[in-house]
């Protein structure tokens, strides 16, 4: 057995304040009369409801799914009826609403569950890592980062990290997770490694939690697993980092800006480990997590098993909430949680604790003063960085030199403004930097989008022009060598001077018939005239001839009348 | 050789001088020719820190000739959508002192983006032959459209359009886009001012 531990750089001693909440037993949120449940409890894209409002569920029904390993499936904490799917206060640093499916209780808690897979040992990789997606699982450690994400890795794992360290003070949801459901945890451990496809598991708990690791240590000696270390660690913040924890347990660093993929070690928080094994052993869906209700204004500290979308106020109220002591409520602990007012927000996969302490007993930070430049913040950082010099930088705004001091490291832990004796909120600086400097390279990117987008554009609205003028200089070229043409040879003939000719021969035949129906009649008259006298000699003579002359003239006489109305008709 | 250099010093020096310059001078000129630059490395630089919103707010049809006229000497505060960050991503790169930003060029504003009431929409295309970015989508008596995410957010639009149907909407703050600010500063205080706290 490997207990070889590492030591962590940096790292700060903040009081514990670990023991009040752990007094009680777990105990179990009653089911409220109505359930908010976000649909952005994750890190990833929002899921998508499918189902109607005025439907009715069941517990443990999905209600919402995700398309990729990214995002995650959301499911009914309760039967009921959807009352509402719209924009609600979201549990979340921001402040901010959002899209949330809106449950009414029944009060029957009627559960509808996935199908068991008992055998999860035959079954393969990608079969687990699918129900691992459907139900729900993301990292309940406080990241929210989808389980079925982090498993699905392609680079060969050989160690899996248990982090049972749990280092915020006042949190005690995992230690009473480990106390409390010991064997359910080892199996789970078993369960991760055959996922992962691992050979062992280190399993990281700190020292200050001695019931969890004599249940842990006990029920890993019933189980008799050897591929699986119970490893105890001193208590010092932050080692339940991701990359801290690994730097202890194995003495690696992760690179700067790699995964611990890439040292071939993948960590899952112990609570989200436990709830992986519930949706392939029991077909349980991730609807309910364990928070720790703790706090000086409180007069009942404890762990409470809450489903999702439980208001805050119903479980501080079960916890004996003290609204006149009660300075503030702080979601996380008091290291790195966040300040919400509203007592109706709903408690997520992620809420691992609600810490609502008097004034006396974590009073407002005091106003900030110049930095001395001690050096404190420098020895207290468990990545090695230069808070001092950050700092700086980041109030002056200059990203070239935040980003070469390798800002991207800090994992905001906060040992730097806990350990700063002027009280600069340090760590602020640096999440705001960080918010800065993403926002800069997405403005950056969209900016080099619309300059190609301009430029296309110049340059088609130019390739436009150009085929114009070039269209326009080509006929110009055209005429100007039919004119040359006509110009220097004669036997061509000139298009217009043709046309002009043409017209001309055109008036002139539609002249002619009348000009001959004219000459018709001028000729047949004098033939009648020539007639009508030989017909008059003829009977002055007494001629016999007189009756074939008659009919001569009475012909032409026709004919004269003929050519004269067909002259007529045609003008 | 030597006997003539000893003998006509000054001219075998004259002949020296001017054999290296010849020498020097087209190796000059062929690495002239040679290594020569394309563009303006400046404006080059200087147009990749402008925000290519492309809106001619600075009185220059677009980011790249209000980069080359800064090349040229043109003051580096005429870019409002650019704000005061770009002012001082200019003067850092130019080494020379930020200015407030011009008020005659305009204002900065938070980011937007163009939207067309489309129900109201004539299908002038009018708008279309306004954009830089050619973001918005449509034909004559058709219907027109923006697509947000091409738009810069330049306003060009917004004066050609007959009926007025366009608005300059404020991009909101959404859970994905939110983010954490800076902390308030305060007036700086030193440790001995504890006391009166």
């Amino acid at each position: 057995m490997s207990d070889i531990i590492f030591k962590l750089t940096g790292g700060v001693h903040p009081p514990q304040n670990k023991h009040q909440s752990i007094q009680r037993p777990i105990a179990q949120a009653d089911v409220p009369a109505q359930l908010v449940i976000p649909m952005s409890q994750h890190i990833g894209p929002p899921s998508t409801p499918i189902v109607t409002v005025g439907q009715r569920v069941l517990k443990g029904q999905c209600i919402a799914t995700a398309e990729s390993f990214e995002g995650a499936f959301v499911h009914a904490s309760t039967s009921g009826k959807v009352l509402a799917i719209e924009e609600r206060p979201h549990n979340h640093a921001s402040g901010m609403p959002a899209l949330s499916i809106v449950i009414e209780s029944d009060g029957n808690d009627e559960w509808q569950r996935m199908p068991a897979m008992e055998n999860w040992p035959q079954c393969d990789r990608q079969t687990l890592l699918q129900r691992i997606h459907e139900a729900g699982v993301i990292g309940m450690g406080g990241a929210g980062f989808p389980a079925a994400s982090k498993l699905a890795t392609d680079k060969p794992i050989h160690t899996l990290v248990m982090n049972g360290a749990e280092c915020e003070p006042y949190i005690t949801s995992d230690q009473m997770l480990m106390t409390e459901r010991a064997e359910e945890l080892i199996l789970s451990c078993e369960l991760m490694m055959h996922v992962l496809g691992a050979s062992k598991t280190l399993f990281g708990i700190e020292d200050n939690k001695p019931e969890a690791i004599e249940a842990i240590k006990a029920a890993h000696a019933k189980r008799g697993n050897d591929k699986i270390h119970i490893v105890v660690i001193p208590t010092v913040y932050p080692s339940g980092g991701s990359k801290q924890l690994i730097q202890i347990l194995t003495g690696n660093e992760v690179p700067s800006s790699g995964h611990s993929s890439d040292l071939g070690i993948i960590m899952q928080n112990v609570a989200t480990a436990v709830a992986a094994y519930r949706a392939i052993v029991f077909g349980e869906p991730s609807i309910s997590r364990i928070t720790t209700l703790t706090g000086e204004a409180l007069a009942a500290p404890q762990n409470i098993e809450a489903l999702v979308g439980t208001p805050l106020s119903a479980l501080l109220e079960q916890a004996g909430w003290q609204q006149n002591l009660a300075d503030r409520i702080i979601i996380g602990g008091p290291m790195m949680g966040y300040t919400v007012t509203d007592t109706q927000l709903p408690v997520t996969k992620t809420t691992n604790c609600i810490l609502v302490p008097t004034r006396a007993e974590l009073p407002p930070p005091p106003p900030a003063q110049a930095c001395i430049r001690c050096g404190l913040c420098a020895e207290a950082c468990p990545a090695s960085l230069l808070p001092q010099q950050l700092y700086w930088f980041s109030r002056a705004g200059e990203h070239d030199k935040l980003e070469s001091h390798n800002l991207f490291d800090c994992i905001e832990c906060g040992a730097c403004s806990y350990s700063c004796p002027s009280n600069i909120p340090l760590v602020q600086y640096y999440r705001a930097s960080k918010a800065e400097i993403r926002q800069a390279r997405r403005d950056a990117k969209q900016a080099e989008q619309s300059k190609r987008r301009f430029e296309a554009r110049q340059a088609r609205l130019q390739r436009l022009e150009e085929e114009k003028t070039a269209q326009r200089a080509a006929r110009a070229e055209a005429a100007k060598k039919r004119l040359e043409e006509a110009n220097t040879s004669a036997s061509v003939v000139d298009p217009i001077q043709a046309a002009i000719e043409r017209a001309a021969a055109k008036r002139t035949s539609a002249a002619a018939p009348a000009t001959e129906a004219v000459d018709m009649i001028a000729k047949l008259e004098k033939r009648l005239t020539a007639a009508k006298i030989k017909l008059a000699s003829a009977e002055s003579a007494g001629s016999d001839k007189l009756v074939p002359l008659q009919e001569a003239v009475d012909k032409l006489t026709q004919q004269l009348a003929e050519a004269q109305q067909q002259a007529g008709d045609k003008p | 050789m030597i006997e003539a250099i000893v003998a006509q010093p000054l001219l075998a020096a004259l002949f020296a001088l001017v054999g290296l310059s010849l020498i020097f001078g087209a190796v000059l000129g062929f690495a002239s020719e040679r290594f020569k630059t394309e563009g303006d490395p400046i404006a080059d630089q200087i147009c990749d820190l402008l925000p290519q919103t492309q809106c001619g707010q600075c009185g220059y049809p677009g980011c790249r000739p209000y980069a080359e006229a800064i090349a040229g000497g043109e003051r580096i505060n005429r870019c409002p959508p650019g704000g005061e960050s770009t002012i001082q991503a200019l003067a850092n790169l130019l080494d020379v002192e930020p200015l407030p930003l011009d008020e005659e060029v305009g204002e900065e504003k938070p980011k937007s983006v163009a939207v067309i009431r489309e129900a109201e929409c004539i299908g002038c295309t009018k708008c279309i032959q306004a954009c830089p970015v050619d973001a918005i989508l449509g034909a004559a008596k058709q219907m027109h459209t923006v697509i947000e995410s091409e738009c810069t957010g330049c306003d060009l639009c917004v004066e050609p359009c007959p009926v007025d149907c366009i608005d300059m909407v404020e991009i909101p703050v959404t859970l994905k886009t939110w983010h954490w600010q800076n902390p308030t500063k305060t007036a700086d205080i030193i440790a001995t001012d504890g006391g009166q706290r």
